[in-house]
């Protein structure tokens, strides 16, 4: 059997999809991330279909589980390279793909997950002030 | 008017990946647009997924067909397996008895121009599609 390769960027795990993927190279790259994610502690995933000419509800069912599982995870996965005729198609067979982010090219993707992070820090600095500006009622 | 079609038999998850291949070269030989070719494929993708999983595997035949005015192309994929008891069911949106989206039946016939379904509790389920060039 086939497999998708996994790339290891900085802080990314880039898969980059070239094949027509049998249904059970779809289940092993969904294992083989979510192994990857844990092993590398990326917080980045970026899938890059621009390859692909047809994603069917299967395939589409795959990337929603792999950007769950990402979630689960603490990585965000953003899907990348879809062509216009497969949105059109995806959208006409009825899958909107729900709670996955999109970008246009994987240096678009690269800037999303990047922003996001940056974004995500900054909220939790946020929350680290306000900590520090509350009186320490127990302090004696 | 239809020619002798090609025909694959299905029974694993590779042959359907055959038949996606084989749509493809007849969809890009009668010259259906690229938007075209990509619902048929994806539709043939769904429907030779479930003769594989629903019907326990079959065949898909994929032929070219002319009404006079157009070239189109016509599938058939023709299983043997349990059938379809209720077929208003099968064709709603989200309904699956397999744990997919439910999808694959409702979504294929929106994909496609003409859409015939024949099914038979304990006989099997025989589907038609067919895409006409614009």
């Amino acid at each position: 059997m086939e497999r998708v390769p996994v790339l290891k960027i900085g802080d990314i795990l880039l898969v980059s999809i070239q094949i027509d993927m049998e249904d059970q190279v779809a289940l092993q790259l969904q294992e083989d991330l979510a192994d990857r994610i844990v092993a590398t502690g990326c917080h980045g995933v970026i899938i890059d279909i621009s390859a692909l000419d047809i994603v069917d509800s299967f395939v589409g069912r795959t990337l929603a589980t792999i950007a769950s599982i990402s979630r689960v995870l603490d990585a965000e996965t953003v899907v990348v390279g879809m062509r216009p005729a497969v949105a059109i198609t995806l959208v006409e067979l009825g899958l909107s793909l729900p709670g996955i982010r999109t970008a246009l090219n994987v240096e678009l993707g690269m800037d999303l997950l990047a922003r996001n992070r940056a974004e995500e820090y900054d909220d939790r600095d946020d929350e680290d002030e306000d900590e520090a500006e509350t009186p320490a009622v127990n302090a004696s | 008017m239809s020619e002798a079609g090609q025909r694959l038999e299905v029974t694993s998850d590779q042959d359907v990946v055959r038949v996606r291949q084989l749509v493809r070269t007849v969809a890009v030989a009668v010259k259906l647009s690229l938007v075209d070719q990509t619902k048929l494929v994806t539709a043939a993708s769904e429907l030779a997924r479930n003769t594989l999983v629903y019907g326990g595997g079959g065949s898909v035949e994929v032929a070219t067909v002319n009404n006079g005015r157009r070239q189109g192309i016509r599938i058939v994929f023709a299983d043997q397996g349990p059938g379809i008891a209720d077929l208003g069911l099968a064709l709603t949106d989200g309904y699956t008895t397999g744990g997919g989206l439910g999808l694959g039946l409702s979504g294929a016939r929106r994909l496609v121009d003409e859409f015939d379904i024949a099914t038979e509790v304990g006989q099997g389920t025989t589907i038609t599609v067919t895409k006409w060039c614009r």
